[in-house]
This record gives C-alpha cells, sequence and structure tokens, in this order.
C-alpha cells in the first residue's frame, strides 16, 4: 500500500553532465533523429534489417556511456505493455503451423510478427532514451520551440517540471505531518479518507499556488506572451552527428529495401 | 512632493461578515522606508496586493504616482512602478532559467531581447549574482531565490519596492546579504517582517496594523 503512494524515484537515468559528447549536440539535432528514427524503423518489416536497427541504438547507448541496468530495464518496461500482444499474436495469425496447444494453433507467422513489432518497439524507446532522455527539460523545451512545436505545449512542459518538485515537497510534507500523528496506512475506510483528504488538499494547495504564480506574473506585466531566451546553435558537433546518424539510417532503408 | 502612494478609508475583506481591513490610511513618500507591523492576520500581505491591483478594495480610494487607480488598466502601470517581492520565491520563478525569469519583466515591458539581457546581466551583477543567468531556478538555495526574485523586480526598474516577509526562511548569512543589498538600494520601500533587528535596521518609520484598521 505504502508502494502505490511511493515517492522513490527511477534512478540512474537523468540528464547527462554538461560537456558530456551528447551535450554538446544541439537538442533539435537530437529531437529530430529520434523522431527519423522512429519512422524509418516502424516502417521496416525485415526482421535482420530491425535487428541492425536495434543495434546502432545499443550501440549508441554504449557510445554515451549510459548505466546499462536502468536504461534497458526501462526498454523492456515500455514492451511490457505490448507482452501481451506479443503472447497473443502467435495464436491469432493465420499462416504456417508452429504447434498446437490444446485447442489452440501457435503459427510461425505470428511469432514472427511479434518478434517485428517488440524489435521496433524496443528501438524506438531506446533511441529516445538515449538521444532525447538524456536532456533535461529545459533544453528540450528550448529545443521543441525552435522546431516550431505550439507554444502552449511548451509552456505546459516547462510548468509542469518547474513545479513538479515544489508538489512534491508539500506533498511530502503533508504525508510526514500524517506520519507524526501515528498514520499507517491499512486497506480500510480509514486510510482511503485520509488519502483522499491528502490529495485534495494537495490540489487545493497547488490551485492556490498557481493563482499565486499568476498574481506575480502579472505584477511583472504578463499579457499572456511568453519570451523565450536559449542559446542555442547548430555547431560542427551537429554536422558530424547529423550525417553519421542520416548515412546510418540511409543504410538501414537501403537494406530494407534491397532485401524486400 | 506629492506621496508615491495615498490610500484612504481601505476597507477589504474576503468574508463580508468579517473584514480584513477596514478603514485604513496609508502613505508612502518619495525616498522613505515604511515597516508594516501587525499580526497574523491583521492583512498586510493584503495591503500590499491592493496597492499593486492584484485584489480590490471594497471600500476607499487608491492614489499611486499621482492619479487614483481603480480599474485592472490603471494598475498596469503601477505594477511596472512599484515591484512586489513575494514571500515564497516559488511563486516568483516561474522560468526554466535565471536569465529567462530575470528577463521576463523587462521583454514585457517591451524592450528587446538585445536590451532585455543587457538588463538581466547588470541587475545580476549589481546583486553579486554574476554567472547566474542559465542556472536551473528550481535547483537554487533558498537564499539565491530570493535574490534571484528580488532581481526579477529590480530588473523592471521600479521607484517603489514592496517586500513581503523579504527574510522569512534565510538563514542568518543569506538575510544579512540581502539587507546590505536591500540598504544601498534608493527606492521608496514598504516593508512586511516579523524581524523587528531587520526593521529597525532598515526601516524609519512603522505603521502598526490592528485588525480591522492601521495607525501610525
Amino acid at each position: 500500500m505504502s508502494h502505490a503512494l511511493g515517492v522513490s524515484r527511477p534512478r540512474g537515468l537523468e540528464a547527462l553532465p554538461e560537456g558530456h559528447w551528447l551535450q554538446r549536440i544541439d537538442p533539435r539535432t537530437r529531437i529530430v533523429a529520434a523522431m527519423a528514427y522512429a519512422f524509418l524503423l516502424v516502417a521496416c518489416r525485415d526482421l535482420r534489417v530491425l535487428g541492425i536497427g536495434l543495434g546502432i541504438g545499443v550501440g549508441l547507448m554504449l557510445a554515451a556511456r549510459l548505466p546499462l541496468g536502468p536504461t534497458l530495464r526501462r526498454t523492456l518496461g515500455v514492451d511490457l505493455f505490448i507482452v501481451m500482444l506479443l503472447l497473443l499474436l502467435p495464436f491469432t495469425t493465420p499462416g504456417q503451423v508452429w504447434f498446437q496447444w490444446g485447442p489452440l494453433t501457435a503459427t510461425w507467422d505470428g511469432l514472427w510478427r511479434g518478434v517485428e513489432i517488440g524489435l521496433k518497439a524496443a528501438g524506438v524507446i531506446l533511441m529516445l532514451l538515449v538521444l532525447v532522455g538524456t536532456m533535461d527539460a529545459t533544453r528540450l523545451g528550448h529545443g521543441l520551440h525552435r522546431l516550431g512545436v505550439a507554444p502552449k505545449l511548451i509552456h505546459l512542459l516547462l510548468f509542469t517540471v518547474r513545479y513538479m518538485g515544489v508538489l512534491r515537497r508539500e506533498f511530502l510534507r503533508l504525508r510526514q505531518a500524517m506520519r507524526a500523528r501515528g498514520f499507517v496506512p491499512r486497506s480500510d475506510l480509514h486510510t482511503w479518507t485520509s488519502y483522499g483528504y491528502l490529495f485534495g488538499m494537495l490540489l487545493v494547495r497547488s490551485l492556490e499556488r498557481s493563482e499565486r504564480v499568476l498574481d506575480a506574473m502579472r505584477c511583472r506585466g504578463f499579457d499572456g506572451r511568453f519570451h523565450l531566451l536559449d542559446s542555442l546553435r547548430l555547431g560542427q558537433a551537429d554536422w558530424a552527428f547529423g550525417t553519421v546518424f542520416a548515412a546510418g539510417l540511409i543504410l538501414l532503408g537501403g537494406l530494407e529495401w534491397a532485401g524486400g | 512632493m506629492s506621496a508615491l502612494f495615498e490610500l484612504q478609508g481601505i476597507g477589504f475583506g474576503y468574508d463580508p461578515q468579517r473584514p480584513v481591513l477596514s478603514g485604513v490610511d496609508f502613505r508612502l513618500e518619495p525616498g522613505e522606508r515604511v515597516a508594516l507591523i501587525g499580526p497574523n492576520g491583521a492583512g498586510k500581505t493584503t495591503l500590499l496586493h491592493l496597492m499593486v491591483g492584484l485584489r480590490s478594495p471594497q471600500a476607499g480610494l487608491i492614489a499611486a504616482f499621482g492619479r487614483v487607480r481603480r480599474r485592472e488598466a490603471d494598475f498596469r502601470e503601477v505594477r511596472q512602478r512599484a515591484g512586489l517581492l513575494f514571500q515564497d520565491s516559488d511563486d516568483q520563478l516561474f522560468s526554466p532559467t535565471v536569465a529567462e525569469d530575470v528577463a521576463f519583466g523587462p521583454l514585457n515591458l517591451g524592450l528587446d531581447r538585445v536590451a532585455a539581457l543587457e538588463r538581466v546581466r547588470v541587475t545580476l551583477e549589481r546583486l553579486g549574482l554574476t554567472g547566474f543567468g542559465p542556472r536551473v531556478t528550481h535547483t537554487l538555495s533558498g537564499g539565491e531565490k530570493r535574490l534571484v526574485a528580488l532581481a526579477t523586480v529590480l530588473a523592471m526598474e521600479p521607484e517603489v519596492l514592496l517586500l513581503d516577509e523579504p527574510t522569512n526562511g534565510l538563514d542568518r548569512d543569506a538575510a544579512a546579504r540581502l539587507f546590505a543589498i536591500l540598504d544601498g538600494l534608493p527606492q521608496a520601500m514598504v516593508v512586511i517582517s516579523h524581524d523587528h533587528l531587520f526593521l529597525e535596521r532598515l526601516t524609519r518609520r512603522a505603521v502598526h496594523l490592528e485588525r480591522g484598521g492601521g495607525r501610525d
């Protein structure tokens, strides 16, 4: 139960330090590269090509020296969502019989289809984690802004990031106050009522805080427009990375096209 | 010379049965530093918010910089000329980076990017925060947050500073540093604080707010 409200954050995957070679590459280059990779991989059907594609992701992960355990765990974590699909596909796809289990018939076609989807998902997630997941939200927001993403979405992202920590502290304070008065979560009505109050109070406080933030913004002449100041510049590192990455993608596409 | 702020017979309450302020008169002269003191719930913060039009009084008149102010449009100009420092700096600092937060006001005033960034540089330098520009606001310490919040206010180049518990939550060193900065500023100030020593050193005059009334 206390687990459901656990406050531990996933360890090991955080923004890379300044000066890391990946951080010298502009957020825009990284976002566009990850998107291009995702579109290409989704379009590919050849398992060997998909395998090589995933290999590129793993290679980049190793080159960036990301912590292996947390990165792979998170990639697989997302894949768990489609594990049901992978288990069911052999039994629901018609084709050459693989084996029979009671009234159920599994097919090779279904199996390969499942593997194909699994490889695609793993590749795309891994690439996003390596290229986009390693930058802090500020950089991501600036990059998206320069790429022409709707300002409202970016401000939503930046405000969320800014006030997540503040809300988390508020939540921790409230929970501590509950504990200090002997609160132990159980599966009874008292526990649920108390959690209800806790989240209700959190909502009220968030609303009040948002009003104070707006007040503070009005005090500085806020008129509905935001101004983002960034210092993003495309440099040599971007051209180098972009060229190598594009070459890799063209190779992948070529293999797929030649093989199919 | 005319007063910067002149409040007459101000009445305000969130609940009409129990007014927070009633019949409050208050005057702020150019160059003056005034302490606003009183028990919790006496309406000190509310009074500052009324002065810049974040709330509207239910009774009385507010004149600022020589003109009576009633509507939201009237207060736009007041907010540029009177900077309010909030009790909780987390309310004030909402931008991803320090530079963006400090530039927010100047950009709203219509400065272009280059001029705004120059204003940011000068303001940060004056507060001993050189190099803080690219820092991410929510990773700053409490003392740093308060100074950056002050920078966001000063970057608008206000004529009056309204400070709501400026030393709240600061350790002694941070409070001393803030005092040194504030003491060196030319602006007229209205200061709310429970730190009597801080008020005695910073201000010349004190206004007592009781529940429902104001007296010198």
